[in-house]
């Protein structure tokens, strides 16, 4: 089983947890700007977390065979500090790098007119940077905040082809079916979504689209999920194709609309996916 | 390496004509190479080049770029260094030497030394490591071998190693001893030219 998770932040996960996940089968995985534990006050601390996703973390992700990809972005939580609104500005020389697939975490976390605009003008940046967009979407007020995601996803232009709703449930996965946009799904030991209950979804709204996450961070979260999802999906009847689409083409494809995907090695051995510049040199 | 070994070497690149394009703008406009030095993996690939050993396609390409800024803009390897992710950093490090900078771009190598990523820390000591002080240069060597980066990488490494590099390869001998570790062949193989040359008699006697 080959995975790749497109949604984890390796920055808070030790190399026990490179090593467990190496040998699950992650082979490659997207590292989303977020915001930590404690809040940020400068936009020095910004930058030195947004040059450990393009540098530091890479290497060690390397070290266990794990490619590492990152998407940057000022996150909805910290929108909200006026110190922390200048790093809008250092923004684009970010979504230049190699390393970078996407413009996020961008999104809502307590539907303020400071979110509002700081999500909207992260829209435009994927646009103009022709990256795609990741949005996180809250945890409260959810129903309401999916739909005013997609609302301001439609109002920036952006195809919705090139963009994800995170954080999806059983209750906003069908706001979001019939848009266009991906599908994401974070899978957590209690919380968000748990394996037998993404196999559900699976079942009922298809394997398009859809991609699954373990979302692991400083919280209580574990980096192995997506294996035991995709461990779920073959017990329930899908077939290993199935698995691979969820767990690497579907990511694969996503991300590959950025151009900047560097899975050469991988993709080399089972050239299963065509129709994405995914390959090294590929714009 | 000069520019046209690197051009040389580069010419079965995915798209040649950007990267000739991206060299004409850097040497009319140089506030273009921000812009291109980002791109150079995705446009020219990351592959190692089969006819420039030590050489990936990316970094041949950065430091092409480097190298076409007029002299006078020589100096904004250090802002592109200082933005940059891992790969332009290193592609910065590689072209030092090709820079008309002198020692000014020293305090890089400083940085990438202190890093803990080893393909940095091998960057930094090719031939502009000639500008470090002796006592840097010994702690990033005995870097190299703590971390596994191969002695080859080191520029110069017998004209410049010394007795003080000499004891302290023999002490970190000395306890991986202890702890029933192996020292790297080529520091020991190190060691022991050193140990000859400083001592010839030292083991007869």
């Amino acid at each position: 089983m080959r995975i790749f998770d497109p949604h984890i932040h390796m920055t808070s996960r030790t190399t026990d947890d490179y090593e467990a996940m190496a040998a699950a089968g992650v082979r490659a995985v997207v590292e989303p700007a977020f915001w930590l534990g404690q809040p940020r006050t400068s936009v020095g601390s910004f930058t030195d977390y947004f040059d450990a996703l393009v540098g530091w973390e890479p290497f060690r992700a390397g070290q266990f065979g794990v490619r590492h990809h990152a998407t940057i972005a000022l996150n909805p939580k910290e929108a909200n500090d006026p110190r922390c609104r200048p790093v809008l500005d250092v923004l684009p020389r970010y979504l230049e790098k190699d390393g970078v697939v996407a413009v996020g975490e961008i999104g809502y976390d307590s539907m303020t007119p400071e979110e509002d605009e700081v999500f909207a003008a992260q829209l435009a940046l994927a646009v103009a940077h022709d990256l795609p967009a990741l949005v996180h979407t809250p945890h409260r007020d959810k129903v309401r905040g999916v739909e005013r995601s997609l609302s301001v996803v439609a109002e920036s232009g952006i195809e919705p082809g090139r963009v994800v709703l995170d954080h999806l449930n059983e209750v906003t996965v069908k706001l979001v079916r019939d848009t266009g946009c991906w599908l994401g799904f974070s899978i957590y030991p209690d919380t968000k979504m748990s394996p037998p209950r993404m196999v559900e979804l699976l079942r009922t709204y298809g394997t398009e689209r859809m991609l699954v996450n373990s979302a692991a961070d400083w919280g209580r979260s574990d980096p192995l999920l997506t294996r035991a999802t995709g461990e779920a999906m073959l017990l329930a009847g899908f077939s290993d194709d199935d698995v691979d689409r969820v767990l690497w083409r579907n990511p694969t494809e996503f991300y590959g609309q950025s151009g900047r995907l560097d899975l050469a090695d991988d993709e080399a051995t089972e050239p299963t996916f065509a129709g994405n510049s995914i390959l090294r040199g590929g714009s | 390496m000069t520019p046209n070994e690197l051009r040389a070497a580069l010419r079965d690149v995915p798209d040649p004509e950007w990267l000739a394009n991206a060299l004409r703008r850097v040497a009319v406009e140089p506030a273009t190479i921000a812009r291109f030095f980002p791109a150079a993996g995705r446009r020219c690939g990351r592959d190692d080049l089969a006819d420039l050993p030590g050489w990936s396609a990316d970094e041949a390409a950065r430091v092409l770029l480097l190298t076409a800024l007029p002299t006078e803009h020589a100096e904004q390897a250090e802002a592109l260094y200082r933005t940059g992710d891992a790969a332009e950093k290193r592609a910065v490090l590689k072209a030092l030497p090709s820079l008309p900078l002198g020692a000014a771009a020293l305090p890089l190598l400083h940085d990438a030394i202190r890093t803990n990523d080893t393909r940095l820390v091998a960057a930094a000591l090719g031939p502009y490591a000639r500008h470090l002080d002796q006592a840097a240069w010994r702690q990033a060597v005995l870097k190299c071998v703590f971390t596994g980066v191969p002695l080859a990488v080191v520029a110069d490494l017998d004209a410049r190693a010394d007795g003080e590099l000499a004891a302290m390869l023999a002490a970190l001998a000395d306890e991986r001893r202890a702890a029933g570790r192996d020292m790297p062949a080529d520091a020991t193989e190190l060691l022991d030219r050193l140990t000859a040359t400083s001592r010839p008699r030292d083991r007869e006697a």
